[in-house]
């Protein structure tokens, strides 16, 4: 059997794991524009502040290829998928054949049309390794950096180089950070424990023109700056499979075995949809934890296995100067609220079961709001009063208990 | 593989568990040297008015901290045991996300310490188990 | 509240420098005696609660705790004990009369230890258990006279119902209500395992020990609470309680604070009520009477159960025994002066009855005399500690011992004498949920087989000195023992010669 990989971070390596489970011996081709042994991508903030090196980077042993005996093809990128022949064509003309094949190709950042961008020398966008590499190069001391964007990877990039530069400003069309997880208080909140750092922020605004060093806002305001970082959000990269007759929606789109429209290719990752249980509705998830299950279900059907993956939901932990924030699932529902200015707790309810939740400060223990919401648990089965104060397994029925905590199933 | 289990009925809340387990994986020769610290044990007691008992890491078959870590730094080990490189941890709580038993938690330099079944101390089996004064939490296969 | 006369008997000595203010022992103390301030930073404790159980101890992983009795003094003085002149403050601070549980602890001799044991020596040579076979199995009951046959010569079964134990110790009858559930279940699981016998005690059996049927003896008393067919049905023995050792003269008393739940459906009383057992039983007034109680429980279950008749070692106690050997019973148990009780009136308990080594020597005395010896077995109890008690128990002519306190200090009693407060930490004496709890029958049967074992092969070590190779050669041995500093009168009684005779 002949497997080929098409991506070198989580999804990748979902699906060589994933495969590794059912078949010790077909052959795995990976192939990745990227340089690097496969490393984490989240990790880049990290790099910038010194909580992690290259070599910690690394998301998998330095022997992980040898020992799951994959080829690797790296610096190379696939320009085409040829599903009739099953072969895929790489960019230094080679083609390489496929039993099975797994696109896990991930995102791009997206750049909107902005005035005078081209003219900007030191520009940056913040997602694989190369981007935080030349961005510390460009990056001294006395560097003010603006940043496009108050999202994830924007306030991480924040995060990355403070104390490495002499100002940072974001600005966000958004009139809140993070707003594609954090409700208005909880947001405030995280808000402002940057700000108390120095970073400014400047919402409800956008860059009209960059002209001289400056970059001029909608709201006539003038921000000066040396160093400009883009993170207002990615797209999938989805058109080998578009390109070769496979469905692509908002991402490609696959099935719960992780299978595309097409015979024998799978796809993972970033570059996918997934079906959000909390809403039924079907969205990219850009995440690491979701892209490596991806992954490894597309490796173990790939593999003759027969493994469904059912339970996506959205999820991020992120936490910015030791302030944690963890959320999950969706807003729309009852809300259960407790606040005190620096911890913020809301859990959404809807049809008895939990939705979502938003978590800011004591994050502790946030897994166990996570599996009601990805196990589906009707509340009434347990002490849903009690776990609305305090997550604990104390307040889980008798027969979950036991399950989980003793292995003993009641049948 | 064994695991550590909890016997619900017979866990008395005396927390003796949590403090054989700071002890274990403090590297102290003296449990008295405990004196003054706030200890962030791997296993913690769970108690309301009716019932206790003791929670560490079930170290699960399929473990969704180990498919959700970031850094890579969790991993399970070919014994069935689920490992933390403190080393590649950069305490973005992923796996506090993910844990459905609320097990990992961060400690006092807040990367996370989870159960590793005191294989990687010089008590070499669960110090919680054995020094559980009513069997309440076990060391067995099941 | 005018003046405490009552000054701590113990104190709670805590090592600062090794106490990580764990807490531990302050969950563990059902007596509130440590407590955490949380101005101090550090755990105190209130002496005068103590009990000196040493749960705290015991439990204390950095052993910061040990418990000291007080030295706080009266003027010495050999009359007026400190023990006497607190018991009148106590009395004349409440007008009540004194309790106290466990055995009777005044310094009143202890006759097995001065009693010592023989061994061969060049001729008739010791037995090495090891290598050759020793017979520790005993069986119970009234023996046969005679070997009959039937006309084609073929041997007829006459012989009565019996007992038959894989060693001579058996669990005394201990209710369930004065020990916890777990503290039954746990000698309910170690007789079976063991191949031997628990007795419920006057409590009634709980149906979920119905299963341990066959390793039960079960009590009637005078209270005949938790009587009724099935229960001497589903029994091995049934012991008819006359008397007990820690308060001869008196009947069984639970208070109804442990009246609780489970424990009222088995004794079939409402909850709440105190279980007050008459002193007498109500029908019998003379060995005719008892003897109509035997054959009507005999009659009841087809005259297929052993019946066993308890009764207290007092000063007559010869005379009763050969009574009760008339009575039809298959047993007698003796129970002497120093056996345990969950609750027994102070006085009571200290000074009345007689010692169990006394008692035992003049009734084997007496029904040998008598020719009646065969008739029933005897079962020695109140107060057997050890192997070599119980070796010469046999010896004096017990067929068997029963152990209560050995029992339970296996299960982690600490002889603290405080089980009619009902608050036992260690789980064995209290009804409380929280305390019943601490002790798992799984560890507590454990530590009762690993107790039992170890003291058969103790016995069996005993026994091979001698050159006894089974307990049947033992019994009524007296030749095996010699007492030291003992009276002429006392050797008579006891039927033994002095060391060095």
């Amino acid at each position: 059997m002949k497997y080929v990989i098409i991506g070198n971070s989580a999804a990748a390596v979902g699906c060589i794991e994933g495969i590794r489970q059912k078949d010790e011996f077909g052959q795995i081709t990976v192939i990745s524009s990227e340089k690097y042994h496969t490393y984490s991508r989240p990790l880049i903030s990290y790099l910038l502040c010194g909580k992690t090196d290259i070599e910690k980077m690394k998301y998998r042993a330095a022997d992980f290829y040898e020992k799951n005996k994959c080829k690797c093809l790296f610096g190379v990128s696939v320009v085409k998928i040829n599903k009739d022949e099953k072969t895929v064509t790489l960019s230094d003309g080679e083609t390489i054949p496929y039993d099975k094949l797994l696109v896990a190709t991930g995102s791009h950042p997206f750049i909107p049309t902005m005035r005078g961008l081209e003219s900007v020398k030191n520009k940056f966008t913040f997602m694989s390794l190369d981007d935080a590499l030349s961005l510390e190069k460009a990056l001294n001391k006395n560097s003010h950096v603006l940043i496009i964007g108050a999202g994830l990877i924007g306030l991480k990039c924040a995060e990355g180089i403070y104390g490495r530069c002499k100002s940072i400003t974001v600005v966000d069309l958004a009139d809140k950070v993070m707003p594609s997880v954090l409700d208005c208080e909880s947001s405030a909140i995280v808000k402002k424990h940057i700000e108390e750092k120095g970073i400014k922020f400047i919402l409800s605004d956008s860059v009209d023109e960059f002209k001289d060093g400056s970059a001029i806002l909608k709201s006539g305001k003038k921000v000066d700056f040396d160093i400009v970082v883009v993170a207002v959000g990615v797209r999938p990269n989805t058109s080998l499979i578009s390109d070769c007759g496979g469905e692509v929606r908002r991402g490609i789109a696959v099935d719960d075995t992780c299978k595309t429209t097409l015979d024998d290719i799978y796809a993972a990752g970033d570059c996918t949809e997934s079906h959000d249980i909390t809403t039924d509705s079907y969205k990219i998830l850009a995440l690491l934890p979701n892209a490596y299950m991806q992954g490894e279900t597309a490796g173990i059907n790939m593999a003759g296995g027969n493994k469904s993956f059912t339970n996506a939901v959205p999820m991020n932990s992120i936490g910015f100067f030791g302030l944690h924030i963890i959320t999950a699932g969706s807003y729309e529902g009852e809300e259960y609220v407790v606040s005190d200015g620096k911890n913020y707790k809301k859990l959404i309810t809807k049809d008895g079961l939990l939705k979502g939740y938003i978590l800011v400060g004591d994050v502790i223990r946030a897994g166990i709001y996570t599996s009601l919401i990805r196990e589906q648990m009707k509340l009434d089965s347990l002490d849903f009063e009690s776990l609305k104060k305090n997550p604990s397994m104390t307040a889980m029925n008798e027969s979950y208990r036991k399950l989980k905590l003793s292995g003993i199933s009641q049948s | 593989m064994k695991k550590v289990y909890v016997n619900e009925k017979w866990c008395l809340g005396c927390h003796l568990c949590e403090y054989n387990c700071a002890f274990a994986n403090s590297g102290l020769n003296d449990m008295a040297k405990l004196k003054g610290r706030t200890i962030l044990p791997n296993i913690r007691v769970e108690e309301n008015d009716k019932i206790c008992f003791a929670v560490n890491c079930r170290h699960c078959d399929d473990p969704i901290c180990v498919k959700s870590c970031i850094a890579g730094a969790l991993s399970k080990s070919p014994e069935g045991v689920v490992e933390i490189n403190k080393n590649k941890c950069v305490g973005c709580l992923t796996c506090v996300l993910v844990c459905p038993f609320g097990c990992v938690l961060p400690d006092e330099n807040g990367i996370i310490g989870k159960c590793e079944l005191c294989t990687k101390n010089s008590f070499g089996e669960p110090a919680c188990v054995k020094g559980c004064p009513n069997n309440a939490i076990v060391f067995e296969e099941r | 509240m005018g003046i405490n006369y009552i000054y701590p008997e113990f104190e709670v000595i805590r090592d600062t420098a090794r106490c990580i203010a764990c807490r531990v022992c302050e969950r563990q103390c059902a007596n509130e005696v440590h407590r955490f301030d949380a101005e101090l930073g550090m755990m105190t404790a209130d002496d005068s609660k103590c009990v000196d159980c040493h749960r705290c101890v015991s439990l204390c992983p950095t052993r910061a705790l040990h418990i000291e009795k007080s030295r706080h003094t009266f003027r010495e003085n050999a009359n007026w004990t400190s023990d006497k002149i607190t018991e009148i403050y106590r009395q004349a601070g409440t007008g009540g009369v004194l309790l106290s549980s466990m055995g009777n602890p005044q310094n009143i001799p202890v006759y097995w230890d001065k009693m010592l044991i023989n061994a061969s020596q060049v001729t008739n040579p010791p037995i090495d258990p090891l290598r050759e076979p020793m017979e520790t199995k005993t069986t119970l009951g009234a023996k046969p006279k005679k070997i009959e046959r039937d006309n084609a010569g073929r041997i007829i079964d006459n012989r009565s119902p019996r007992l038959t134990l894989s060693t001579p110790i058996m669990f005394s009858a201990m209710s369930y209500g004065s020990i916890s559930y777990n503290a039954h279940e746990s000698l309910a699981r170690a007789a079976r395992e063991l191949g031997i016998y628990y007795n419920t005690g006057e409590g009634g059996l709980h149906r979920d020990f119905y299963e341990y049927g066959p390793n039960t003896i079960v009590q009637v008393a005078s209270g005949r609470f938790g009587v009724h067919k099935e229960y001497l049905e589903t029994a091995a023995a049934i012991e008819i309680k006359m008397g007990q050792g820690a308060k001869p003269g008196i009947g069984g008393h639970l208070p109804g604070t442990k009246i609780v739940g489970d424990v009222s459906a088995t004794r079939m009383i409402p909850e709440g009520s105190d279980a007050i057992s008459p002193a007498p039983h109500h029908d019998i007034y003379s060995i005719e009477d008892l003897r109509q109680l035997v054959f009507s429980l005999k009659e009841a279950t087809n005259y297929k159960k052993p019946i066993i008749v308890k009764i207290a070692a007092v000063h007559n106690i010869a005379a009763i025994a050969s009574g009760i050997a008339r009575s039809g019973a298959d047993m007698i148990a003796i129970d002497g002066f120093r056996g345990g009780t969950g609750a027994a009136p102070t006085r009571i308990r200290d000074n009345v009855g007689i010692p169990i080594e006394l008692a035992l020597a003049s009734v084997d005395t007496r029904l040998r005399e008598e020719g009646i010896r065969g008739d029933v077995s005897l079962l020695a109890a109140g107060s057997i500690r050890c192997a070599s008690d119980v070796v010469k128990a046999i010896a004096l002519g017990a067929d068997a011992c029963y152990i209560g306190t050995g029992a339970l200090i296996a299960l982690g009693c600490h002889v603290c004498r405080t089980c009619h407060t009902g608050k036992c930490n260690w789980g064995i004496a209290t009804q409380r949920e929280d305390l019943v709890k601490r002790l798992n029958p799984d560890i507590g049967s454990q530590r009762l087989v690993n107790l039992i074992k170890a003291w058969d092969h103790e016995i069996k070590e005993i026994m091979g000195g001698m050159g006894i190779n089974s307990i049947e050669a033992l019994r009524g041995n007296r030749l095996m023992l010699r007492g030291i500093g003992l009276t002429e009168k006392e050797l008579e009684i006891l039927g033994i010669m002095h060391a060095g005779e």
